[in-house]
């Protein structure tokens, strides 16, 4: 078999980067919003990893604590937008007819507009918030769950392995979560992969703007913003901050073309 | 054909009028009315009334949304009760920065993915086609306020090629195009990155097809094969993928003015929604979604002129 770079060192990148996300979720080595004049623009060193921000606060502790939240949102949005993406998508792409095909044109009218302009109409609506964040950009993301479970529902409904289920009288609720679903596994794979990176996405780009988290619990794009201030005098806040960020992005799309071509699904 | 024409543009107008009633209705729903914000606390119920009336608020909501669409269309985008000017007015010498970032950073998308596109495809499986694929991977990687903040640090704090403060057109057109072109590279680059991978894959696609072989083996040299036959089929696929990058241009460059401080669109787009002056985030709204589904009508009817193998359904 020919060597998979890709989900090599997709896979390799990305359990590092979630590690590294899941740990800030339990433990900083400092307090990251614990302020101290004396530690003010302090240098990287072995007190301070990544040195120390504007206010003496370790950045080594923020970013983890950002990469946290943007793990556990990110994650959350994923959660909403595929469990419903996939129940609606299933349905629809099982027993098609004018439900589905209503369903789909507004999938479709949702999903052609780019997922951040419309997170920032619902926030605009709601108001800044983890919570908040996580409903818009949830709900956002369900249409294009829905439209890649349809698909694939409707390629697998009529395989003679759906017939004879169906032949032996089993219920069509049962056939949709029992016997299909288990088979759009490396279809769904591949698009949670790109939903968890459009996700983290979409949520940095947001908090960037002031829109997204709340500053009681920051987020990497959150802390991007307050680092592109001191861009002059600590640039390795936002270097640190960047870093991860693509990093998790680069590991997660690296897995998902790992995947694909693993599995011989198209993107 | 022409049928098919109708149908197409007919289709565009009841999109464009749902998004308008979507846009409308969801700015409808905010609990609280805007003679508070203007009367203040302490008015009387007289004067609301009176107020409520001269805005037209106390008729039935399909009334309003007539109304206002018809205000809309006649360039009558509404009032801003924090910025107390006409909408209209407020957003006009915006819509130009905006406007220009954009044509921008589409002319750069494309100035930079074909010729590299082509490139990686012709050499495929070689060094430079590598060294692309790499680059792209990662390019495609950065989310564009990274992107930004990386092109600010590295040209205006370190190199010192351009000031990261505005530069208005009053100020020379040079000067201003020289500045934009800075946050152009923010938004392009990562969207350049998917389109060259985009154009390796359609022009590889078509390489192994048998027409490329009878152009071959009537004695044509490769890059008479990859110009007169192949880049016309594996444009289409990229064509549409531009037209419909628009959209997420528009998308991105309301993050990158953040960052670049440029006073466009996006820019009074966010502190409106911060100041929460709803009718100025309502008609950017709307703008930006005419943009988008407009972009997706073009994007559409370009792929149904490139390739007429579609037939008008």
């Amino acid at each position: 078999m020919r060597k998979n770079w890709y989900l090599r060192i997709g896979g390799a990148l990305s359990l590092l980067m979630l590690i590294f996300c899941a740990v800030g979720l339990f433990w900083t080595p400092h307090d990251p919003s614990a302020i101290s004049a004396a530690d003010r623009y302090a240098l990287p060193s072995p007190a301070h990893l990544f040195g120390c921000d504007a206010l003496g606060r370790d950045i080594f502790s923020r970013v983890l604590q950002g990469a946290a939240a943007t793990l556990t949102i990110a994650l959350a949005v994923l959660a909403i937008g595929a469990v419903c993406g996939l129940v609606i998508g299933g349905l629809c792409g099982y027993f098609g007819g004018a439900a589905d095909a209503i369903v789909m044109r507004l999938c479709d009218a949702i999903a052609a507009f780019p997922s951040v302009l419309l997170a920032l109409v619902v926030m605009a609506l709601t108001g800044a918030g983890r919570y908040h964040l996580i409903f818009a950009l949830g709900v956002l993301f369900i249409p294009s769950f829905a439209r890649l479970v349809r698909g694939e529902f409707l390629r697998q409904r009529d395989l003679d392995y759906v017939k004879s289920a169906r032949l032996m009288g089993v219920s069509p609720l049962r056939i949709v979560f029992v016997h299909i679903l288990p088979n759009t596994f490396p279809v769904l794979l591949s698009g949670l992969t790109i939903g968890f990176n459009n996700a983290v996405l979409a949520e940095a780009s947001m908090s960037f703007l002031g829109i997204g988290v709340t500053p009681q619990d920051p987020s990497l794009g959150y802390m991007l913003s307050e680092a592109q201030g001191y861009l002059l005098k600590t640039p390795w806040y936002a270097g640190f901050l960047a870093l991860t960020t693509i990093l998790l992005i680069l590991g997660v799309g690296l897995l998902g073309e790992g995947i694909r071509s693993e599995t011989g699904v198209e993107a | 054909m022409a049928k098919a024409a109708v149908k197409r543009v007919a289709l565009l107008l009841a999109t464009l009028l749902l998004v308008t009633l979507l846009a409308y209705a969801a700015f409808s729903v905010i609990p609280g009315d805007p003679t508070h914000t203007i009367l203040g606390l302490d008015a009387t119920e007289e004067q609301i009334a009176a107020l409520r009336k001269e805005l037209g608020l106390d008729l039935p909501v399909w009334q309003r949304y007539v109304n206002w669409l018809t205000d809309f269309l006649h360039g009558d985008l509404g009032k801003s009760y924090k910025f107390n000017m006409p909408v209209a007015d407020l957003l006009a010498p915006r819509v130009q920065a905006t406007l220009t970032l954009t044509a921008v950073s589409f002319a750069l998308i494309v100035v930079i993915s074909i010729p590299l596109g082509i490139v990686a495809a012709r050499f495929r499986g070689g060094f430079v086609d590598r060294a692309i694929t790499v680059l792209t991977q990662v390019t495609m990687s950065i989310p564009n306020f990274i992107m930004g903040i990386g092109v600010m640090f590295l040209f205006a704090l370190v190199l010192h090629i351009f000031q990261p403060t505005y530069v208005s057109p009053e100020a020379g057109l040079a000067a201003h195009l020289w500045f934009m072109f800075f946050p152009a590279l923010a938004v392009a680059l990562p969207k350049s990155a998917m389109a060259v991978r985009l154009l390796r894959g359609a022009i590889l696609g078509e390489l192994d097809k048998d027409y490329v072989r009878t152009a071959y083996s009537k004695g044509n040299a490769t890059g008479a094969v990859l110009r007169r036959h192949v880049l016309r089929n594996a444009m289409i696929p990229v064509v549409t993928f531009l037209a419909m990058t628009i959209a997420d241009i528009v998308a991105a460059s309301i993050v990158v003015e953040q960052v670049f401080t440029i006073p466009g669109l996006g820019q009074m787009l966010i502190t409106c929604i911060g100041k929460r002056d709803y009718a100025v985030v309502q008609a950017i709204v709307v703008i930006l979604a005419v943009v988008v589904v407009g972009c997706n009508f073009l994007a559409d009817a370009l792929y149904r002129v490139m390739d007429p193998r579609i037939d008008g359904r």
